[in-house]
């Protein structure tokens, strides 16, 4: 296992490192020491490697991750896992806002709360938090999962596109053109199938309820050509 | 950007390293704010004493004298305590109104950062680590501080345009964001005799708070006041003689992070601010909700 400490090895030499690793590499578990909040901690890895990232990090930890299995463990600050392609970030702690933001792929995984903004815009990422998520959550939501245990804040899926949102616990409020849609069988199953990869066994998916796009906003209506 | 830090002493013992402990952090805050700095610093009373912070582009020339000639105006003696661009002058509590009073009447280039029983504030252009260092910010202590690294965005880079703001006695706030109102209520505020110093935005916001307190309203009744009066982004922090707020606007786009423990409660612009605090590790580290106040009191 490659050991290194970010007290004494600069940010910079630690993610040419890791940017250096490609499939087949030798050096499959890193761990990284001392991030005390700095920003960008491994982001755009490209290779199937392990990474354990020992304290909390600052912006965009781990972001635009292809392929890597990254643990946070303590929290993140704003933008982790953004734009993620493929791969996972577990976040022990808590994630602050637009956590996965843009992500195209891969699993973010949030054991903690997720402040404001989680998922902005996601395409094709799968996200699930363990606690609650903040306001303008799934704000223009293309693709993709995201799932809470917890309850979501005000406006959530505002705007959304084709993401389906899990939310177990409570909704302050749905944002315009968010709605509660049925949970038919495919749906129990494939969420089943994400709290599975996520490591959740405590929770059913009986408990949850989805929400989506009512497809009034994004897709063109007749009746309102007047309003062009 | 701006970045902020806070620290809110809770255990006397940690009293004497508050100045150590603020300028570690500022000093995090760097990139945040290259442009000037700031910080308040609440010390220990002294009974019967108020102590003015003032500042002069031209600290030579307009430093020389002015103990005396404020001691002749005000027919007792002062003290003065010369830092760099800033002093500091005590004088009887009771005479603190007359002493503004006349520093604005005859010493035109002399500016007034503070004035309150407990409050010290220091700011100036400049990176923020030289700023602390100018002023000897790490040997200072006291209960609480706020600092401030500024990236200007709605006024001029200038002494006087950085922040924290005071606007009342033992007051003071520094704002990270842009607020979109502050024209019309400055006008309001004036028309209600409320005076200012500069165009910055932070400013009305500042003396909107200390309006609010003039009116019988506690630092946290204020802030929760602010939320309907004040349009735009922001994240404030928020200092009184015994009290330390912080509030974010409903969007909460600027950042925020708290801890706690048993000795301390802290604020930082980013979790970098609070990496070096002692007991870190085990302190309950949170994000400040948007629109909900957080205030302590001692």
């Amino acid at each position: 296992m490659r050991t290194i400490d970010l007290a004494v090895t600069p940010l910079r030499e630690l993610n040419s490192e890791l940017h250096r690793q490609s499939d087949g590499t030798n050096e499959a578990q890193w761990e990284i020491l001392n991030p005390r909040g700095q920003h960008a901690v491994a982001v755009g890895v490209d290779a199937p490697i392990k990474v354990a990232v020992r304290g909390p990090v600052g912006y965009y930890g781990g972001g635009m991750n292809k392929k890597a299995t990254i643990t946070i463990h303590g929290s993140a600050g704003p933008g982790v896992a953004e734009n993620m392609m493929s791969g996972s970030v577990v976040v022990k702690g808590d994630a602050s806002q637009y956590a996965g933001a843009t992500g195209r792929g891969g699993l973010l995984v949030i054991e903690g709360n997720a402040a404001s903004r989680c998922g902005i815009s996601m395409k094709g990422i799968d996200i699930v938090v363990r606690g609650n998520i903040g306001h303008m959550s799934a704000f223009m939501a293309q693709s993709g999962h995201l799932v809470v245990l917890g309850n979501a804040g005000d406006a959530l899926g505002d705007s959304i596109y084709e993401a389906k949102l899990f939310v177990r616990g409570s909704v302050k409020s749905l944002g315009a053109d968010c709605i509660e849609k049925e949970m038919r069988p495919e749906h129990h199953q494939h969420l089943a199938t994400l709290l599975d990869k996520a490591g959740i066994t405590d929770v059913k998916t009986s408990e949850f309820k989805r929400y989506g796009s009512a497809r009034k906003l994004y897709t063109f209506n007749i009746d309102n050509a007047d309003a062009y | 950007m701006c970045g902020i830090v806070g620290l809110f002493i809770k255990d006397k013992a940690l009293e004497p390293r508050l100045g150590e402990l603020t300028a570690q952090m500022l000093a995090t805050m760097c990139e945040r704010g290259p442009d000037s700095a700031g910080f308040a610093v609440y010390g220990a009373p002294e009974s019967g004493k108020a102590k003015l912070t003032v500042q002069s582009a031209d600290a030579d020339k307009d430093f020389a004298g002015l103990d005396a000639a404020l001691s002749k105006t005000l027919g007792v003696p002062v003290e003065f305590d010369r830092k760099s661009t800033h002093a500091v002058i005590t004088v009887p509590a009771d005479k603190a109104d007359a002493a503004r009073a006349a520093i604005k009447a005859n010493h035109p280039g002399v500016r007034i950062m503070s004035a309150g029983e407990t409050i010290e504030i220091y700011k100036e252009v400049g990176w923020p680590t030289d700023v602390s260092e100018q002023f000897h910010l790490k040997e200072m202590s006291g209960s609480h501080a706020i600092g401030h690294t500024r990236m200007a965005t709605e006024s001029a880079v200038t002494t006087m345009g950085a922040h924290p703001f005071s606007t009342g006695a033992d007051q003071c706030l520094v704002h990270n964001g842009s607020l979109s109102n502050h024209n019309s209520l400055k006008r309001k505020l004036k028309h209600d005799g409320m005076t200012f110093e500069t165009e910055n935005d932070s400013e009305v916001a500042a003396a909107y708070l200390t309006w609010r307190m003039n009116q019988g309203m506690n630092l946290g009744q204020a802030l929760e006041k602010s939320l309907d009066d004040l349009d735009g982004f922001f994240t404030f922090v928020v200092g009184t003689k015994n009290g330390f707020g912080v509030i974010r606007d409903p969007i909460a786009c600027k950042p925020a992070v708290m801890a706690e423990t048993d000795q301390y409660v802290a604020f930082g612009s980013e979790y970098r601010a609070l990496a070096g605090l002692p007991g870190i590790d085990k302190a309950k580290i949170w994000e400040p909700e948007p629109a909900t106040v957080y205030f302590w009191e001692r």
